[in-house]
């Protein structure tokens, strides 16, 4: 192997990907404005969207004997159209519902809440007679608008629900705590397209790989190439080297407009390194599934649609398409796609923050590895035999 | 005749039924200039894609630089320059990166290549457009940049594919310099060519093949006394015919 030569070939192939338009825009510019479109479209840019706050409501009082009045509270806080409330049976279920962003507060009345407000309302006036008491508040410490925006209206409504009008002056024997600040992951659609994602980006190799070998082949570049000192070992490794930096230099642009989304991947650097580098394996089995659409095709625009018998399965089966409609069939197909392992890998590193030493991300390493190996030889067996002339 | 630069004996070649080449023999020596001359479809290319090593023949033997084809073919292609028909250089790549690559596959040293690449691309006219974009040339212009990466290396055979074809006539006359330059330093060359003037002022010898097979051999004064002919064009309709002919 001569790496003189295999460097001439790389830095010759990353020179098409970049001053050729088409690639530049299938490989480069498209997984990029795929990225802010899904982010636009999907809940990765403004939030959830949502224009109502989900508070849960932790109703200790309910079975007491004054338990209307968290039902009026609980009316109130409704009827301000800006929180919308979903009863929980105890805190530990609505914390869990919190952390994961289902939720952006929690609300629990205390048991001697219904006491506290008949105690006020027998004697508004008369301070010893009350029963104190204070309302635990949670809010989520990643929403700036939901700990500005919710203790002012948890405590207006609890204003309405004893006096029946806001007095902003009153001196009440129930209080809303300090609102706890909890830290809230928040999971958009889009958090749970970005895996799928990086791997959407890279199956595109297969077309303008596909297209290359063949506009290569019908201008005789193949055969001009073939004249030279260059073997065949050193041309096809020069063509993995090449399209495992677009890989790279693909998945590095996704994350980098992802991350400035506000897209927050729950993995550290050695994750984030094996993410890169599990999509650049994939890279090696696009430039086989290139190599067969090339060795299909008589011409290079007939490449770019045969190549499509690589790219659809794989994009369906194998990235976040298959998440919008899992099933027992997409989960079967897609474990026959490279892309799946990427993805299911991605998954597991950047939604379910498992480490880079996790059995089944190394595992899906190992089948996406071993996938692109065997594309490759396949490829490369079959162009060697019918796709040079 | 000095020692073989190429020596083709018996040579076939089939596509199916199709016969391109049907027992060619003939020698090419050290140091010469070799035209292969033929219409349309005669077996010049597939000749040359034998003696490549980009093709192997149905039958007969082939020995270039001293290498068994196909079995040398590493061996053959460490000293030859091929200038195809069809340019095979890379329109993304300005003239400059394309020679600069070729030279890096031949194994050429950086700084070496760096100065014989300006050289060269001097030579052909091409300093001024050196680093533009292949892409934007004109005809003339590509097949200039791809006479120019054929020989970057310096190699001991070139095989010029109609080197010349769509050049207006400065640029044919800097080619031809180019070309003599070679047989100067005592290297082999083989150029096919449509145009007779340039085979009989460049070549050495000439053979013309038709059918795939050898219909005259020898220099072009010998073939012109021999066929009674003022010019080797009129040798080459003669011994051809004047019928219009498809290539393949």
């Amino acid at each position: 192997m001569n790496w003189q030569r295999v460097s001439a070939m790389v830095r010759k192939d990353l020179k098409g990907t970049v001053r050729e338009p088409a690639a530049l825009f299938i490989l480069l510019l498209f997984p990029v404005v795929l990225t802010v479109i899904f982010a636009v479209t999907f809940g990765g840019i403004g939030g959830s969207g949502a224009t109502a706050y989900q508070v849960g409501f932790v109703d200790l009082n309910a079975s007491g004997p004054a338990g209307h009045w968290s039902a009026d509270l609980a009316a109130n806080l409704t009827a301000t159209q800006i929180l919308q409330i979903k009863s929980y049976p105890d805190n530990v279920t609505a914390q869990e519902d919190l952390a994961v962003g289902n939720l952006q507060a929690v609300l629990v009345i205390p048991a001697n809440f219904g006491a506290s407000c008949d105690a006020y309302r027998a004697s508004p006036a008369n301070t010893s007679s009350w029963v104190y008491t204070s309302l635990a508040l949670y809010v989520d410490q990643g929403s700036m608008v939901a700990t500005q925006a919710i203790p002012p209206i948890v405590a207006q409504s609890l204003v309405r629900t004893l006096e029946s009008t806001v007095s902003a002056s009153s001196s009440l024997p129930i209080t809303v705590g300090s609102p706890a600040l909890i830290d809230v992951a928040h999971r958009s659609a889009f958090d749970y397209m970005v895996p799928g994602i990086f791997a959407y980006g890279a199956i595109f190799i297969t077309m303008t790989v596909g297209g290359s070998f063949s506009s290569d082949r019908e201008d005789g570049r193949l055969r001009r190439l073939n004249t030279t000192r260059l073997t065949p070992g050193e041309f096809m490794t020069s063509k993995v080297v090449s399209n495992m930096a677009v890989g790279l230099a693909q998945v590095g642009l996704i994350f980098a407009v992802a991350f400035a989304i506000g897209y927050r991947p729950s993995t550290d650097v050695v994750g984030l390194a094996l993410a890169f580098f599990l999509v650049s394996v994939l890279a090696v089995a696009c430039v086989g599934f290139g190599l067969i659409t090339a060795t299909l095709a008589r011409s290079s625009s007939a490449a770019t649609g045969i190549a499509f018998l690589f790219v659809i399965p794989q994009m369906f089966f194998g990235t976040f398409v298959s998440g919008m409609a899992p099933s027992a069939v997409t989960a079967s197909v897609g474990r026959f796609m490279p892309a799946y392992y990427v993805t299911d890998a991605l998954t597991s590193l950047f939604l379910r923050g498992v480490p880079a030493s996790n059995l089944v991300v190394l595992a899906d390493l190992a089948w996406v590895g071993l996938a692109s190996v065997l594309v490759l030889a396949v490829g490369i067996l079959l162009f060697r035999k019918f796709g040079r002339s | 005749m000095t020692e073989a630069a190429i020596e083709v004996k018996d040579l076939e070649m089939r596509f199916g039924e199709t016969v391109a080449l049907g027992g060619l023999t003939l020698q090419v020596a050290r140091g010469e200039l070799f035209g292969l001359l033929g219409p349309n479809g005669a077996g010049k290319s597939t000749t040359i894609n034998i003696l490549t090593g980009l093709l192997e023949p149905t039958a007969g033997s082939t020995r270039v630089g001293g290498h068994v084809l196909p079995a040398q073919a590493r061996a053959v292609k460490e000293m030859i320059g091929v200038c195809p028909q069809e340019f095979g250089i890379f329109p993304y790549l300005t003239g400059r990166e394309n020679v600069l690559l070729f030279g890096e596959l031949a194994g050429m040293p950086r700084r070496e290549l760096k100065a014989r690449a300006d050289e060269l691309l001097k030579k052909m006219g091409l300093d001024g457009e050196a680093d533009r974009r292949v892409r934007g040339y004109s005809g003339g212009m590509k097949r200039r940049i791809s006479v120019v990466t054929a020989l970057i290396a310096d190699p001991q055979i070139a095989f010029l594919d109609e080197p010349t074809t769509g050049l207006d006539p400065q640029s044919r006359r800097a080619v031809w310099d180019f070309i003599l330059s070679l047989k100067e330093r005592q290297r082999t060359v083989v150029l096919t060519t449509h145009y007779m003037e340039e085979a009989e002022v460049l070549c050495d010898r000439v053979a013309i093949i038709d059918h795939g097979t050898l219909i005259a051999l020898g220099t072009p004064a010998d073939l012109k006394a021999q066929n009674g002919a003022k010019d080797l064009e009129e040798v080459f309709l003669k011994l051809t015919g004047r019928r219009i002919r498809e290539g393949m």
